[in-house]
């Protein structure tokens, strides 16, 4: 270490005595730099003492803080006295948040500017030089660790004693699993539970009762409430039927036009849904088989369902068939027909898997 | 015997020979204050990554006092009206409580998240700033690996925090989020049934968000963080080469006391500027969404910045199922590949990357200066390849809004993006190298020729030429020329770099000093008045 010094410090091969009275502190804290490999070379006030900028500077600096002080008290009083409770109409509170975002910037930024520009004009300016030691390779230092560690190998025995280490390692093995057991085991869950995966909450409950198809405020559907070209969202009549416990059943219900539905029905009869529609009635499910997002933008004219996710279409009219985008199928068709009542019902649960694909789909 | 009188100016040095008796801390303590910095503005961009994770945990801390992170089906009666009566889980009715009903909650929220979006593009562009400079060289490749980790726990940091809010949007990412892990081949059901607890949405997803937002996730962000810049200490700072800048040293500026004061000083302008964004600019304004159902979205659905290149990838996918013919038949869905396989190839690409650079140049070498894109035109052009293909896919995931706000076809945005995703990176590619080798060559030219003057000299046999101002004294040739070596630094390429305008006065207003004079140069006479114009001998008269 001390050669190093020496070698970076030509000015001064001996160390300078830092008790010597006669030393300025900036020689102390040079003398510091150069025992850190550290050669200060450019140092320069950028104002000097009384001078006219000096002062100026000081003013700015000052002035800066004086702002923060000011903005911060504005805060303050903002936070406790301004009227911040939400009232529909009236208008004060729209101001709180933008009041208090303000006056929080305007002191941090002044506080921020403060010190930055007493860092920055009233210090002085410097440069400089700190050896990196680099390429200087302590190769002794790395024989005696490196020697060190074999030797503390060589104690413990593992070459003359394998027993140990397989024993070790074996009895090792099962200790990280059984950390791992918890975490694994406490998390991990059967998808395939009640086959909920390949269920709806269109399933006929107990003794094949047919479930109705119902609008978001659970009232049940007539054929005449739907017009001509138009679309409606409904979900499954039982229990919860209408939240996000039943996350894969709402389905779109779409009164096609008659040159539509007669289009409709020919290809529904080519994938062996020829009597899934009830009239000119089709309902598709309304969970994208893409990524799960509610396919939900019905352009009436071209019968086509948009999915404003990643925007894959599907061709209602031919079977909900995927069009364009990433989707690669097509939307499971829910059977309907309409009970004694009137309502309508599903004939059955989908008869293909809702939602997102996955491996074991088929 | 007298009393010793209590000195109160002895009380410092007293205190800390006290310290220093227990600790020993005087030495190395010396040694922190004294460490050397090397300064260059860009050399700040992982700091203002540092400063949001510093303002994240301030505003966190306080928003988890309010936020009460349970599915549990509540009724909204709270001070925001629209949605009173309305049945949401706890999560969301709590957010709205945040945002309404505890004071300054709305800013704190508003602050979190835009300290999470700068957290993110801080940590881009700084990423960028490593890799276009050659920063990751030996011996910072493990920094490299750590940055880059860095950027993917941030980016579940930011995906698991905005989906805690449980409103109509963020539900819908969970609901994409949920999808994504079913389409992973043989485990995907298994995983999305584990980690939701049952079929989506199950009723623990937002709980386990939650505590992998507050406490896994950061935990390992200031974990990484920490190693990060623990690296940067002991390795210390790359530097820009230049005057007296060599592989073995730092120029630059001891730690104390300026260098630390500029960092405190930046540290107080990034906190305040994301005070005046949380509190001036709306962002993620959850009451407009309104709960999350499963049969409810809106068009123009993007996620935060970050993902956005992950839904443009998923858009741009072609409908590509594989199926699996065995047994009953298993299938490979399209969603697979651009939002697991990529994702995954950019994380290997981007961690190996120092070292497949330094295997194909064959460079065993430490490096602690830095290049200049310019200089590194092969490694520049690949950067500018992958900055496209994230451009590209960004873009994309922005494409339903660009068609709308623009009227193009939907669809001729997709295949936009889908020819351009293949066709703008290599371009790309093609045009930095180009750009690259121009840079360098007129560099060279300026350090064979001298500066451009503007002075146009016309020779006696009626020749035009403009005269250069040599960077060096004449090596004995005639015409003038110096011998100047390529360094890769900045090159003077214009006169007043020279000097030759003399210093620029300071003061804003006025001036605050008399200026001094202008330094001559032994090639120029002083400057004097103008002499009168003498007529230029074209042939053919000014008027």
């Amino acid at each position: 270490m001390s050669t190093h010094t020496e070698h970076q410090a030509p000015q001064g091969p001996e160390p300078l005595d830092v008790n010597d009275p006669k030393l300025t502190r900036f020689d102390i804290v040079r003398e510091g730099a150069r025992r850190d490999d550290i050669e200060i070379v450019h140092y320069e006030p950028q104002v000097l003492p009384g001078t006219k900028a000096e002062r100026r500077l000081t003013r700015v600096v000052a002035g800066f803080f004086l702002i923060t002080g000011l903005a911060a008290t504005a805060f303050l009083a903002i936070y406790i006295w301004w009227p911040w409770q939400y009232e529909a109409g009236r208008g004060g509170d729209k101001f709180y948040t933008p009041l208090l975002g303000f006056t929080l910037g305007v002191a941090l930024l002044a506080v921020g500017f403060g010190i930055l520009t007493w860092g920055k004009k009233l210090l002085p300016k410097e440069v400089s030089i700190q050896d990196r030691h680099e390429g200087q390779v302590d190769s002794e230092g790395r024989t005696i660790t490196g020697q060190t560690m074999l030797y503390m190998a060589d104690e413990l025995g593992v070459k003359r004693r394998p027993l140990l280490g397989i024993s070790l390692l074996a009895g090792l093995a099962p200790v990280a699993a059984v950390a791992a057991a918890p975490l694994v085991g406490g998390l991990i869950s059967q998808p395939h539970k009640n086959n909920q995966m390949f269920t709806t909450g269109f399933a006929a409950a107990e003794g094949g009762q047919r479930i109705r198809l119902v609008r978001e405020d659970g009232r049940p559907i007539r054929p005449a409430d739907i017009s001509t070209g138009g679309q409606l969202t409904v979900f499954p009549g039982i229990d919860h039927g209408v939240s996000n416990r039943h996350a894969d059943s709402p389905t779109l219900l779409i009164h096609l036009r008659d040159s539509d539905a007669q289009e409709s029905r020919r290809a529904n009869e080519k994938v062996g849904h020829g009597d899934y529609m009830w009239g000119n009635y089709a309902a598709f499910s309304k969970i994208c088989t893409h990524a799960g997002c509610p396919a939900s933008l019905y352009e009436q004219q071209t019968n086509r369902l948009l999915c404003p996710c990643h925007q894959s279409q599907f061709l209602i009219t031919d079977n909900a068939r995927p069009i364009f985008g990433p989707a690669s199928r097509r939307l499971p068709q829910l059977p309907i027909e309409v009970d004694s009542e009137g309502f309508f019902v599903a004939k059955s649960d989908y008869t293909e898997t809702v939602g997102p694909d996955f491996w074991e789909r088929p | 015997m007298k009393r010793r009188k209590f000195d109160l100016a002895a009380t410092p040095g007293k205190a800390a020979v006290g310290v220093d008796d227990r600790f020993a801390v005087a030495t190395p303590l010396r040694k922190l204050l004294n460490k050397v910095f090397p300064d260059h503005w860009s050399f700040l961009l992982g700091e203002i990554a540092l400063f949001s994770f510093i303002v994240l945990l301030l505003t966190g801390v306080f928003l988890t006092f309010f936020f009460e992170p349970a599915m549990t089906e509540v009724v909204y009666d709270g001070s925001y009206a629209p949605l009173q009566g309305t049945p949401m889980s706890a999560a969301y009715a709590s957010s709205l409580d945040i945002s309404f009903d505890v004071r300054g909650g709305l800013v704190m929220r508003q602050m979190h998240h835009w300290a999470a979006l700068l957290f993110m593009a801080a940590i881009v562009v700084h990423m960028l700033r490593v890799f276009f400079t050659g920063a990751f060289r030996k011996p910072r490749e493990t920094n490299w690996i750590i940055g880059s980790l860095l950027f993917w726990v941030g980016f579940l940091a930011g995906f698991t925090g905005y989906s805690l809010p449980d409103d109509g949007l963020s539900g819908t990412g969970l609901r994409i989020a949920s999808a994504i892990m079913l389409s992973i081949p043989v485990i995907g059901s298994w995983v999305t049934s584990s980690v939701f607890g049952g079929e989506f949405p199950g009723t623990i997803i937002i709980s386990r968000f939650f505590i992998a937002h507050v406490l896994l996730i950061p935990g390992l962000l200031v974990a990484l963080i920490s190693v990060h810049l623990g690296l940067v200490f002991k390795q210390k700072h790359t530097q820009w080469p230049g005057p007296g800048r060599t592989n073995n040293n730092v120029v630059g500026e001891r730690m104390f006391p300026r260098y630390a004061l500029k960092q405190g000083g930046f540290f107080m302008v990034v906190f305040g500027v994301i005070a005046l964004m949380g509190g001036l600019f709306q962002i993620n304004p959850i009451w407009l969404f309104g709960p999350y159902e499963a049969w409810v979205v809106s068009a123009a659905s993007q996620p935060d910045w970050y993902v956005m290149f992950l839904d443009g990838s998923t858009r741009l996918m072609p409908a590509w199922e594989i199926p699996i013919p065995i047994g009953d038949g298993y299938v490979i869905p399209p969603l697979f590949w651009p939002t697991v396989v990529l994702p995954g190839i950019l994380v290997g690409l981007s961690t190996m990357y120092p070292f497949l650079e330094a295997r194909h140049l064959k460079d065993r070498k430490s490096h602690n200066l830095l290049e200049r894109p310019r200089d590194a035109p092969a490694r520049t052009a690949l950067g500018a390849m992958a900055v496209s293909f994230y451009i590209v896919l960004t873009l994309s995931g922005a494409n339903d809004v660009i068609a709308d706000k623009f009227q193009i076809s939907l669809n001729a945005m997709t295949w936009a993006g889908r020819i351009g995703l293949l066709v703008v990176p290599p371009l790309a590619y093609y045009v930095t190298y180009r750009l690259c080798l121009g840079l360098q060559q007129h560099d060279r030219e300026v350090l064979a020729h001298g500066v451009e003057t503007g002075i146009i000299r016309r020779l006696p046999d009626g020749r035009f030429v403009e005269v250069h101002q040599p960077l060096s004294a004449s090596n004995g040739h005639a015409d003038g020329h110096g011998q100047l070596d390529y360094v890769g630094w900045v090159v003077p390429k214009k006169m007043n770099r020279l000097g030759a305008l003399g210093p620029a006065i300071r003061g804003f207003f006025y001036p605050i000093e008399k200026p001094v004079e202008a330094p001559v140069s032994p090639g120029h006479p002083p400057v004097e008045a103008r002499p009168e114009r003498e007529e230029i001998g074209s042939g053919e008269s000014r008027r």
